[in-house]
């Protein structure tokens, strides 16, 4: 039970980009086509997850036994920029399309603050390991969920007629504002 | 290459370990401050040092909270609690609530909240705000845990955050709970000197009992 | 003379948040109120001049391959020294920023500075390039800010302008900001246009 409260409050009620305002520059810059946001998506989630097991071992077992918890932000940063480097290697051998497709954006997850800010927040909320985990895939399901719906309406956006000063970005941050406001809806189901 | 980058490692270390040491007492002091300050807020006027005097009390749900006893003349006045819930709509809300001996509620303070600006956040303000139902503070919960209209109690959530004031109320029932659970420990302490009133300890035992079975 | 230009040019030419729309993040998700927008721009100024600065200094030493992790590591130091300051002294507005001071870290912008200005130029430059996006940064936050607490409860900096009922709250909450947000960006457009 506990672990459903926490998958459904981390992807609706508390949606990582709609509630929390972490990950927008990708919401913002891969959201043009479903296709690429779903990849990003998918290169989120696998990175998401595994900073956040990492990084919690290195807080419960490095950071907190020897006192460096000063030392937090810069190991968990380095943490998930080797990830990244990791994942950008294995999907260039393993899917060079999608490697072409993400391009400039895949060295970006390493500032894409949802990971640091999940692996930052499970220390905050005090969750166990389990919990950590449950919390990270939830959050990254919430985040795709957010691009790719967002990505479908900006493939539709594309084809309207948007007042000059309004055309890319003022109309897509408004585009997302509806959307979060439809994400508040779901504040009552935890 | 790699020598370049573990110097600016051990450097950048070594940096971060000097301003540690150098903000570790300012951080300790101001946290000191805080505390102390939410406690003189929310009891009566004490002369001993409730932080010196802290116990842990255990709630009805099994974990404990940090009471501070406040006591003037060596006499309890009341008690201010650190309280938390996990029920926030954002996550964990810690206030301290004050009562005194007869479990009524003086006054309280949220010490951290991560509530949604202009909805929940309201929190500090709205319960002590006299109007309608609003306001808890002067309330007794010896007769029983405070709820909102919604779940069938006589306190007015606050408009469009009724998560937040429910998990805000949560707080400070569990705040009632740890101090009443254990309320005889710290009744003893004062019970010597209070020679002239015996009978106010019997009148409190008895409403410990009764604040037991809540 | 070429440094007011640097300094110019970061606030306006290249005002990282209405032109080059980075570091969105704390954009949004700081701006409930004028003040914190305003702390958190000059939380994000501090760290970019910093970092700017040692590492317009050390890029000599850095080797080419590295210096990603190396600028990482000066960053995340500095956003540490400002996160440790901040609870010391002023722990109430630490409490309201929370999350967002650590995630300084990954704002692109103080990484975006650091290899697209810092890297490649002269100490007294990079730092003026930082106060100048530092500024342009605090600027667009503060109005954001502004605009949302107005809007939203009749506030300007905490003081009251009109009765708080009369205020819009959904733009405090979080699809204001990107509302808000977005008609300022289009404003900006519209007024660089012109």
């Amino acid at each position: 039970m506990e672990y459903i409260i926490i998958f459904i409050a981390a992807i609706f009620v508390n949606n990582i980009v709609l509630s929390q305002f972490l990950g927008i520059c990708p919401f913002l810059g891969v959201s043009k086509k479903v296709d690429t946001a779903l990849g990003m998506s998918a290169a989120v989630m696998f990175v998401l997850t595994i900073a956040t097991i990492v990084t919690f071992l290195i807080q419960k077992f490095v950071l907190d036994p020897f006192e460096l918890g000063f030392m937090q932000t810069i190991s968990f940063i380095l943490v998930i920029a080797a990830l990244v480097q990791m994942v950008e290697i294995v999907l260039k051998k393993v899917s060079p399309a999608l490697y072409q497709a993400l391009g400039v954006f895949l060295p970006l997850i390493t500032t894409n603050c949802a990971i640091l800010g999940v692996a930052i927040l499970v220390i905050q909320k005090d969750y166990n390991l389990v919990q950590s985990v449950a919390f990270a895939v939830a959050t990254a399901i919430g985040f795709a969920l957010a691009l790719i719906i967002f990505a479908g309406i900006r493939e539709q956006l594309a084809m309207t007629n948007v007042p000059d000063g309004m055309k890319g970005t003022p109309i897509a941050l408004i585009t997302a504002g509806l959307l979060a406001m439809a994400f508040m809806g779901f504040a009552g189901i935890v | 290459m790699l020598l370049s980058l573990a110097g600016i490692c051990i450097i950048a270390g070594a940096a971060l370990a000097a301003v540690n040491q150098f903000t570790l007492e300012p951080i300790a002091t101001s946290k000191a401050a805080a505390l102390q300050a939410a406690i003189q807020k929310v009891t009566p006027s004490f002369d001993n040092n409730p932080t010196e005097e802290q116990y842990k009390a255990p709630t009805a749900e099994g974990d404990s909270l940090t009471i501070y006893p406040a006591k003037q003349n060596g006499q309890l006045v009341g008690v201010a609690v650190e309280s938390y819930t996990k029920k926030g709509f954002g996550g964990t809300i810690k206030v301290i609530a004050g009562f005194d001996t007869k479990g009524k509620l003086l006054n309280y303070s949220v010490l951290q909240h991560a509530e949604t600006p202009g909805l929940g956040s309201k929190m500090e303000e709205w319960f002590r705000t006299d109007k309608n139902r609003q306001s808890i503070v002067g309330r007794s919960l010896a007769g029983g845990n405070l709820t909102v209209a919604k779940d069938g109690g006589d306190v007015d959530a606050i408009t469009a955050a009724t998560i937040s004031s429910r998990a805000f109320l949560d707080a400070i029932n569990r705040a009632y709970s740890a101090y009443r659970g254990n309320g005889t420990e710290g009744m003893t302490g004062a019970t010597p000197q209070a020679g002239e009133e015996q009978v106010a300890p019997a009148g409190e035992t008895a409403s410990t009992e009764e604040g037991g079975k809540q | 003379m070429n440094n007011i230009k640097i300094l110019v040019n970061g606030i306006v030419r290249e005002n990282p948040t209405f032109v080059l729309l980075l570091g969105m993040c704390p954009t949004l998700g700081t701006t409930s109120s004028a003040l914190n927008g305003m702390s958190m721009g000059l939380a994000t100024m501090f760290v970019l001049i910093c970092s700017n600065v040692v590492i317009s200094a050390l890029k000599r030493w850095i080797p080419d391959q590295v210096r990603i992790p190396a600028f990482i590591v000066i960053i995340a130091t500095f956003v540490t020294i400002v996160q440790m300051v901040m609870e010391a002294f002023v722990p109430d507005l630490y409490a309201s920023l929370g999350l967002f001071i650590p995630l300084i870290v990954v704002n692109c912008i103080v990484l975006g500075r650091a290899e697209a200005f810092a890297a490649k130029n002269q100490v007294v430059a990079s730092a003026f390039d930082g106060i100048g996006i530092g500024l342009g940064f605090t600027l667009a936050l503060t109005l954001l800010g502004i605009m949302r607490e107005g809007l939203g409860t009749g506030k300007f900096f905490g003081l009251t302008f009109m009765p708080e009922e009369f205020g819009s709250l959904i733009f405090v909450l979080a699809p204001g900001a990107f509302i808000a947000l977005g008609y300022l960006i289009a404003l900006v457009n519209k007024l660089r246009k012109a």
